[in-house]
This record gives C-alpha cells, structure tokens and sequence, in this order.
C-alpha cells in the first residue's frame, strides 16, 4: 500500500499548497491595498480613463474613448494592422445606444 | 474503502508500468492546466484592477464628433453643459498623443486638471515649463528628475522642458506612456485652437443622474458623444473577460489543444489496455471493478495534473508576471509596463478549469473502458 499512500500525502501537500496560495494571494491584495489607494488618485486627479497597456494605436491605448469604427477611419474599409486590435473586442458598449 | 485503497494501489502499479506514456500525459495535461489557468488569473486580476481602479474615473466626458472622428470641442459647450440642472462641474481636458521618433514610442501626452499631491510620483507635479513622465518614458529617454526632456513636432513646435516627477514603477498600468504637462506647455505644443479643448469632463452631483445628463447632453448637443464612467467600467470587464477578446485568443489554442487530447484517449484504448481488461475480467473482476480501476486511473493523471497547473499558473502570472502572455500582449507597443499583477484570485474560476479538464477527461477514459470490460474477456483478449 505504500504507492497509494504516497500518492494521497502528494495530493494533500498540493491542496494543501494550492489553499496556502490562495491565502497569499489575499494577503496581497491586502498588503496592496495602498497601492490600489494610489492608483486612484491618479485616476482621480489626473482624470485617467485607460491603462497604459496597448500604447501602438489610439484606439488601444484609449479603449473606453474609442468608438467601434475607429480602426477604419484610417481610409473606407482599412484593415486593422495594428497586433493590439485583433486581441481587444470592440468597444461596443458605446457605440449602443448612442 | 478498503477496495478502494487496494485499486488505487494497483492503478499506481498499472501506470508505473507505462511510465514514460504517463509521465507524458502528466506534462501535457500540466501544461495545458496552467496554460488555462494562467489566462483566467491574468484578465481575472486586470479586470479586477480596472474596476477597483476606475471607480474613480471621470463620471462623464463629452467628446465632439466630426465626419465620424473624434474632433476638439469648442469650449462655449462648458456653458452649456453648466446650465443642465444636476450638472456640478465642467472641466476641460487637454491632451493627446506624440511620436518619439528617438525611442519609436508613442506618449500620451496630458495636462493637468487638478494640483494635488500624488502619492505614486517621485518628485512633484510640474508647473508651466516643466513635466512629469512614466516610468516607461523615463527609461527609455535614460531621464532622472531635473533633466531636460526635448519635444519637437514642427519648427513652430517645439518644447524643451524639465523634468520634476517620475511616476513609480508600480503605477506603470496606469502612468508608463504619461507625459504630464502644464496646460498652457499642451496648448502651445499641440497648436490647439484657444477656444477648444480635446474633450470635456463633467461632474454630476448625483450618481444616479449621470445617464440622464448624457442623454440630454445627446440631445442638445448633437455632434457630441458623452461616455460614462460605467461605460468605461464596462469596457474593462468586457475587454478582460475570459470568455471573449483577449482572453479567447489565448484561451482558445490552450482548449483546443485540450480536447484534441481528450478526443484522442476518447476514441479508443491501446491493444495493451484492451489486454489488460481482458485478463482481468478473466481471473474474475467485475465489470464494475475494472471501472473503478479505470476510474482511479485517470483521477490520479486528471487530479495531479490539476492541481500542479493550477499552482504553476499561479506562480507563472503572479510571481513571474505572466511571462509567457508578454509577447502577444505587447504587439507592437514600444512603451509595455512590466507586468505585476495584483493576486485577486476568484474561486469561481477554478472551478470552470476543473470542470473543463478534469470532467471531460474522466468521461473520455471511463467510457471506452467501459466499452472494452462489458466486452467477453476471450473475444477483447484475442483482438
């Protein structure tokens, strides 16, 4: 029976590890918490909308601003060579309604 | 229970003796948990930044369209977005973007609205004649505070400037392409017309108003397009959610890769399994004996394999910043923030991995073994 017992003490030491992560992570978070304060008030005070993520085109550097079109106003029916834009889904929550 | 540990004892054995096959399976299987794993914890925590982030955001902007593109926005509108009943404050907002021909970055170039001290900057804020950079910007132009930082658009155009802030490494999500001017330096640098602003942000004493003045925004303004702040929200949770976008593509390949696998030990048992089954049904195993065993087998790959992708997953996006992902992500951006994320794990999401790997997994090892035992041993045995 030795296998089946070593097989058991590996999993308990890996759930025991995957709850310990999970601990760390909300430690972290916590520890944090300041940094998340400051993100903030640089939203705040800077009145930022977007994370500096995607810095190729505008309409990736900018996403909450763009519209869904804006990719093709380049020229009538462009295609949208920028890498950024085949991994970001358009913008469609502005575009309805509006 | 006892039958239970003594087939787990045999299914150990039974795998021990295909060990490089298994040992493979195990890579494989590790691989493509952590591959999935590490893009739900990765749009999980950018989302969750975001949201946590943007609660603060301006609660409304009004940009003006023109011929379908975003156009300066005469200031009289101020006016006239102030005399809406519910309408606090209406601030004008200068910036836009250059191209650093030295570096082939593009800023983001923003001028202040507001002289608040900031805790994620080293240095202070800059007056007139003066900037503050990310810390994207400060590495790639090799600046320091007190340096001076050059600008040239046209010959009309152009700033020389010192530098009196660098934002901290870990603002860079938010600040790595920022170049933070006076607004009389943007005004000047960019040209802009002195009765225009780039878009206009509008303060609404009453949260729950906002949509209401937009839409009446809308409709006496009509070239303008008012974006709220939930809107912005809500790009965010669309933009780093793992079921469309960027997640997708990256989560597609991985379950892709996934279910070709699963298939595959679907679609049959190798002639050695088969014979195994057989001999066992022959010295006198139940039918439901070889499916616990079956059984047991593929938890032990299934659960191992899981558990150990799910760790490395972890350890890969948030110990390592996702390292992996960093290439897709930074396309072609010249300015990319290093990647820290913060740890904000939802239990949720682990369950769907479990559910998308392990499940289909044991269901496509159970069912060809049950197939095979329910077979007559002499006919599985000969074949």
């Amino acid at each position: 029976m030795l296998k089946a017992r070593l097989f058991l003490w590996l999993i308990k030491i890996e759930i025991l590890l995957l709850i310990g992560l999970y601990i760390h992570s909300h430690f972290m978070v916590g520890l944090r918490e300041r940094e998340i304060y400051g993100k903030r008030q640089l939203v705040r005070e800077l009145s930022l909308t977007d994370m500096a993520l995607f810095t190729e085109a505008r309409y990736t550097r900018d996403i909450s601003q763009a519209d869904m079109f804006t990719p093709f106003q380049d020229f009538p029916s462009s295609f949208d060579h920028f890498p950024a834009g085949s991994i970001i889904e358009p913008n469609r929550d502005n575009v309805r309604g509006r | 229970m006892k039958k239970h540990y003594r087939i787990l004892e045999y299914a150990l054995s039974s795998l021990l003796r295909r060990k490089y096959k298994n040992l493979a399976l195990f890579f494989i299987y590790t691989l493509i948990v952590c591959l999935l794993s590490s893009v739900m914890f990765l749009t999980h925590s950018l989302k969750q930044e975001a949201i946590n982030v943007f609660i603060d955001a301006p609660e409304l902007i009004v940009q003006r369209l023109l011929g379908g593109r975003h156009d300066l926005i005469p200031l009289s509108y101020v006016d006239t977005i102030k005399s809406f009943p519910g309408v606090a404050t209406v601030t004008p907002r200068f910036w836009g973007y250059y191209y650093d021909s030295l570096t082939g970055g593009n800023y983001t170039v923003m001028a202040l609205t507001s002289n608040a001290s900031l805790n994620l900057i080293t240095g202070r804020m800059p007056e007139e004649g003066e900037c503050a950079v990310g810390k994207g910007v400060a590495q790639a132009r090799q600046l320091d505070i007190n340096d001076a930082l050059f600008f040239t658009l046209a010959s009309e155009q152009k700033l020389m400037l010192k530098v009196v802030g660098i934002f901290t490494a870990n603002s860079s999500v938010l600040t790595n392409d920022l170049v933070i001017f006076d607004k009389n330096d943007v005004i000047r640098f960019f040209a802009l017309d002195k009765a225009k602003a780039t878009d206009l942000m509008v303060k609404i004493n009453n949260e729950s108003e906002i949509a209401t003045v937009a839409n009446k925004i809308k409709r006496t303004l009509p070239d303008t397009r008012p974006i709220t702040r939930s809107e912005i929200l809500r790009t965010y949770e669309n933009v780093f959610n793992w079921r469309g976008g960027m997640a997708l593509v990256l989560f597609c390949g991985a379950l892709l890769a996934f279910f070709i696998f699963a298939w595959d030990k679907a679609t049959g048992l190798s002639a050695e399994e088969r014979q195994e089954i057989g001999i066992l049904k022959a010295i006198g195993w139940e039918t439901s004996d070889v499916l616990t065993l079956k059984f047991w087998e593929s938890t032990v790959i299934s659960f191992t394999s899981f558990l150990t992708g799910v760790i490395l997953g972890y350890i890969h996006v948030f110990e390592f910043g996702g390292t992996i992902f960093v290439p897709i992500l930074k396309g072609w951006s010249i300015l990319f923030p290093p990647f820290d994320p913060m740890p904000y794990i939802d239990l949720y999401q682990i369950v769907v991995i479990f559910f998308l790997t392990v499940v289909p997994y044991l269901a496509s090892t159970i069912i060809p073994s049950w197939k095979a035992a329910i077979a007559d041993p002499d006919t599985i045995m000969r074949t």
